[in-house]
């Protein structure tokens, strides 16, 4: 019964992206593209003319950078997908209110929600590792298995921003998400460069923030290349967060809708 | 014989310190149109959610199709059809995906969901609107849609929660005639309203409710026979007038209501009333004879007007 309310809830959220895809064609394609040509191709020109990408162990910025990319657009995605929308459910459409009304509760609403931001991830995640590809920054297989880890760590950021969200009176709470969370994980998580490069003390920050292990697990199994920490470490830090913020989405939304 | 569809016994919703619903006894009878009459804030949508089974309640007890909406709520919700006070119709979506999505959240069939969606357009007078996206149906379209869509699971218990406000007149007679045909076929309505019409013309019984306490129940007609006067003679008066006169009113009628901007005065016979008012040389702007309303029995109940 579980099962089955929650797959009614990932079957309506596909029906209304059907209508709704057109917003999100720009963010898909549009952005991975202009972000490898302009700081992959253009600024890993420079890098590459020094000594930047032997440091890095790679042989170019741009096969560097691919990967670590993919993580962060992952979270941009399920961040992304978690906020607004979650928002109009509870509140500008009220969507949430009717699917409330009929025998869905709200655990299979969130785990609906989730499970329809996983199959995002992987559309996401797939459109980016073939435009990679065509790059030539990533090899075929190893750019198509490193789409998992980039689905693990978008979940990383759904599913607390879906708890986040549900405790939200106002939209300001949103954009300060993005201001003071999303965005600064997007510049100092290893994306662009290594942590290693951060001032000392803002070093072990990173080592807590979901995106860093995205991003190393992902390099990793792009480049092929060694991780940081185990590879199993990585992977049970991000599902952990997954399935205590999963729990904690539940908690806040029941706290919200169920009153 | 059926079971009541509704049973509530000392029923009550606290919100932190205020007591949205307080202590209520009521039993809804299969196939009826019941109603909740009272003011905003009087407690109707807390009951009405608690009945939907979608607010806990605080305590008393309270059965719903037989049920008890604490443990077994989504069995209950998959047997209710509700309007709520604020559409929640999906706006970015046609108004037949509209009845499409809800009707997968019951999970019925596909092939169900698309014989019921033709039947509910019809009945919606939305053929023709069927493509269209939801943010472009005037209000009273959305209305209709709403509750078509409350129907799509072939509800036994339907709840509607205000379900003509912020219509126009005509809008609001045509959701009348939706609402009496499904009673018709067998449905039970539960019904809240602040319109005292609204409850005259839909509501074989109904209860009154004043903060948070049911104050009366009744028919209307009962309501109305046990609580006012057959008659009233509504007198205006010049601005400033009013104020001069009131104890030239004495003995005059049954009952005297002074209101802000007009005198009630309830009375057997208002051609009799009337004829006493001009024998007491007073000059009203204007006299007016009427029959009682549900808006009289609550004046009387309560002291105040279901619309502030």
């Amino acid at each position: 019964m579980a099962t089955s309310l929650t797959l009614r809830v990932l079957e309506v959220n596909a029906r209304t992206y059907r209508r709704i895809w057109r917003g999100s064609v720009i963010t898909t394609f549009l952005n991975p593209i202009l972000f490898l040509a302009a700081m992959g191709l253009g600024l890993g020109t420079l890098v590459d003319s020094g000594t930047g990408s032997e440091s890095l162990e790679t042989a170019s910025y741009l096969k560097y950078l691919a990967p670590g990319l993919l993580a962060a657009t992952a979270m941009q995605t399920g961040a992304g997908d978690s906020t607004y929308p979650v928002m109009a459910g509870i509140k500008w459409i009220r969507t949430y209110h009717a699917a409330l009304s009929t025998p869905i509760d709200v655990t299979a609403l969130t785990m609906g929600h989730l499970g329809w931001v996983a199959i995002r991830l992987t559309f996401v995640s797939l459109v980016y590792a073939v435009i990679t590809m065509l790059f030539g920054a990533v090899a075929l297989g190893w750019g198509l298995l490193s789409v998992a880890p980039a689905v693990l760590t978008g979940l990383a950021f759904a599913a607390p921003v879906t708890a986040y969200t549900a405790t939200l009176e106002r939209e300001t709470g949103l954009s300060s998400l993005f201001r003071f969370g999303i965005v600064p994980l997007f510049l100092f998580s290893g994306t662009f460069f290594p942590i290693e490069q951060l001032p000392d003390l803002l070093e072990p920050i990173a080592y807590i923030t979901p995106l860093w292990h995205g991003v190393e697990l992902t390099r990793g199994i792009a480049l092929q290349a060694g991780t940081t920490l185990a590879p199993w470490v990585h992977v049970a830090f991000l599902v952990a967060v997954v399935v205590f913020s999963a729990g904690l989405a539940v908690r806040n939304l029941r706290r919200r809708m169920v009153v | 014989m059926r079971e009541p569809p509704v049973v509530a016994k000392n029923l009550t919703k606290r919100f932190d310190q205020l007591v949205a619903v307080d202590s209520v006894d009521f039993v809804v009878q299969p196939g009826e149109a019941f109603g909740f009459l009272g003011p905003n804030g009087a407690g109707k949508s807390s009951a009405m959610r608690m009945i939907g089974a979608v607010s806990p309640i605080t305590a008393g007890t309270l059965t719903v199709l037989g049920m008890n909406p604490e443990t077994d709520g989504p069995a209950i919700r998959s047997r209710l059809g509700v309007v709520p006070q604020e559409d929640n119709l999906d706006t970015q979506l046609p108004v037949e995906e509209n009845l499409l999505v809800y009707g997968r959240y019951f999970g019925l069939p596909h092939k169900i969901i698309r014989e019921r969606i033709e039947e509910l357009l019809e009945f919606a007078q939305l053929t023709e609107r069927r493509k269209d996206i939801v943010d472009r149906l005037s209000g009273g379209m959305k209305r209709r849609l709403t509750i078509a869509r409350s129907l799509i699971n072939e509800p036994e218990l339907i709840i509607l929660d205000e379900p003509t406000t912020g219509l126009d007149p005509q809008a609001r007679h045509a959701l009348w005639d939706r609402l009496y045909r499904l009673k018709q076929q067998g449905a039970t309505l539960l019904i809240t309203t602040h319109y005292m019409d609204e409850a005259e013309q839909l509501c074989d019984r109904l209860v009154v409710m004043d903060k948070g306490k049911i104050v009366a129940e009744g028919s209307p007609r009962e309501l109305i026979d046990r609580y006012s006067t057959k008659e009233v003679v509504e007198l205006r008066f010049p601005v400033g007038v009013q104020e001069t006169i009131v104890e030239r009113l004495d003995g005059i009628a049954d009952r005297t209501e002074i209101l802000p901007d007009r005198v009630l005065l309830y009375t057997p016979d208002g051609d009799t009333t009337s004829a006493v008012v001009h024998e007491r040389n007073l000059v009203p702007e204007s006299i007016v004879v009427r029959r009682s309303t549900l808006e009289d029995v609550f004046l009387r109940l309560t002291g105040r007007s279901l619309i502030d």
